[in-house]
């Protein structure tokens, strides 16, 4: 008896092993927008890579910082000589979980509300963040969004107060990826 | 029970095979991401001038740099002249960027009324990654043009008012504290400053940047006029050693300099430096950038 239960788990165990199917993107797309009275600013990043695992709802994305492109020239220069220090921390990464994952079901076609909490590790500085974005599922392919506010002093990006007007207090960050299964 | 205790085992391998998220599979997917992506290197300098001379830097496609040079007197013209406040040379100049590798600027300085127009190609760029480009260089090349008349000029024609200059910029950006640069240069005088000085002056020039802080730099340049520049028998000239500061506030540059040269452009600042350190005839002034975006390209 003991043997049969076993022997069917294992087979479980396998068909699990056989259908650990994560999804995956190398061109996920973040960008992030600091609106003041007197300065619009939008980078974007078209080269995220990202993990999503439906089974245990491990979810991260790590970008280059220097991978931002921006209208004009000089502001990318400024943003990775000055404010990021890109060649000190090259990278932006956040690792964590959907805590909703019952609620999302990826073999069924509709948009889910989904809630994730992790840790956002940028210029060196990790917090804990906590969001709501959505999971769409559509013909397969998997679609993560998710807006959110990000403030540059708890990441201690020093803003001089001669630009202070310049830059807004909390940044606004969109995130849209689209990932394939793999 | 042997069975029992095997199934056991498998089934905790077949657990433990489960490919878990690791920390290396997420570094590797970043990797292929930005796969076949350069490192290209920016702010090997400031701004676009070291000190008088130029640097590697240049304007991208579309941005214009308004620039305001000013040099006063010499220190040593005593308290009468006010240490100098009492005679200034002053240059204005715009700078812009017609593609992301060619740069033009024109120019009028007050000493001997002088126009110039310059032209800036980078033709290699520093990089890391796919590309592999230990230094950056660029070609440059203006025209300078004489439109003061006085006696001994309002005869002249066109061409023997104007001068050419022949550089090439090798800079290379070491780490965030330091770059380098390496200048050879060329001014060419259509007619020289009298029948024995010589209508071609080479020289090498040297900058160097050293960062302070995140919007603070020391820099220092010098350049090396090959002899026989003291056959210059119309007067005696020395080489150009300039020392300053950048400070850049967002937007604008501002570079303060002490030099033994007055000169601004090229023509003046190598050819035509008759002051010496060791005598006091040093010049203060500086370099005010303001940099626009005249486009808004996506």
């Amino acid at each position: 008896m003991k043997i049969k239960i076993l022997s069917i788990a294992l087979l479980l165990g396998i068909i699990q092993l056989t259908n650990a199917q994560k999804y995956i993107s190398k061109t996920g797309h973040i960008w992030f927008y600091s609106h003041t009275s007197m300065e619009d600013i939008e980078g974007h990043n078209h080269q995220v890579a990202s993990i999503l695992d439906p089974v245990t709802g491990d979810l991260i994305f790590s970008l280059l910082q220097k991978s931002f492109e921006f209208k004009v020239k000089l502001l990318e220069e400024h943003y990775n000589e000055n404010y990021m220090e890109s060649d000190k921390f090259p990278k932006a990464t956040f690792k964590g979980k959907i805590t909703n994952l019952d609620k999302i079901d990826f073999k069924k076609d509709g948009t889910y509300t989904a809630e994730a909490t992790g840790e956002l590790t940028m210029h060196g500085v990790t917090k804990p963040v906590t969001n709501t974005g959505t999971i769409e599922v559509k013909n397969g392919i998997v679609t993560a969004k998710a807006k959110y506010k990000v403030v540059p002093k708890d990441y201690n990006i020093e803003i001089p107060s001669l630009v202070a007007d310049k830059i807004a207090k909390e940044v606004e960050v969109t995130v849209d990826i689209t990932y394939n299964a793999n | 029970m042997i069975k029992y205790k095997a199934l056991i085992l498998l089934l905790l391998t077949t657990f433990s095979l489960y490919p878990y998220l690791k920390a290396q599979d997420i570094d590797q997917l970043l990797n292929e991401a930005n796969n076949g992506s350069t490192d290209y290197t920016s702010a090997t300098f400031k701004s676009t001038r070291i000190m008088n001379g130029h640097s590697i830097e240049r304007m991208p496609a579309g941005q214009l740099d308004v620039r305001i040079s000013h040099r006063f007197g010499a220190l040593n013209s005593g308290a009468y002249n006010f240490w100098g406040l009492d005679g200034a040379n002053t240059h204005l100049g715009v700078d812009y960027g017609i593609t992301n590798w060619l740069m033009v600027g024109a120019g009028r300085g007050i000493y001997l009324k002088t126009f110039d127009g310059l032209m800036k190609f980078s033709i290699l760029r520093q990089s890391k990654g796919k590309k592999n480009m230990p230094v950056s260089l660029s070609y440059f090349t203006s025209m300078a043009i004489v439109s003061e008349n006085f006696s001994e000029t309002k005869d002249l024609n066109f061409w023997d008012r104007v001068s050419y200059v022949h550089q090439i910029l090798v800079a290379r950006k070491f780490n965030e504290r330091f770059s380098f640069e390496l200048n050879p240069t060329l001014v060419h005088k259509n007619m020289a400053d009298s029948a024995l000085d010589p209508n071609d002056i080479w020289s090498v020039g040297g900058g160097a940047r050293f960062k302070l802080t995140k919007r603070i730099s020391l820099n220092a340049e010098y350049y090396y006029v090959f002899p026989p520049r003291n056959d210059f028998r119309s007067y005696t000239s020395y080489n150009p050693l300039s020392i300053g500061i950048d400070i850049e506030t967002g937007g604008h540059v501002f570079q303060f300099i002490f030099s033994n040269s007055q000169g601004m452009i090229e023509r003046d600042f190598i050819t035509n430096t008759t002051n010496q350190w060791r005598h006091g005839g040093i010049f203060f002034g500086f370099n005010i950038s303001r940099v626009f975006s005249l486009t808004n390209q996506n």
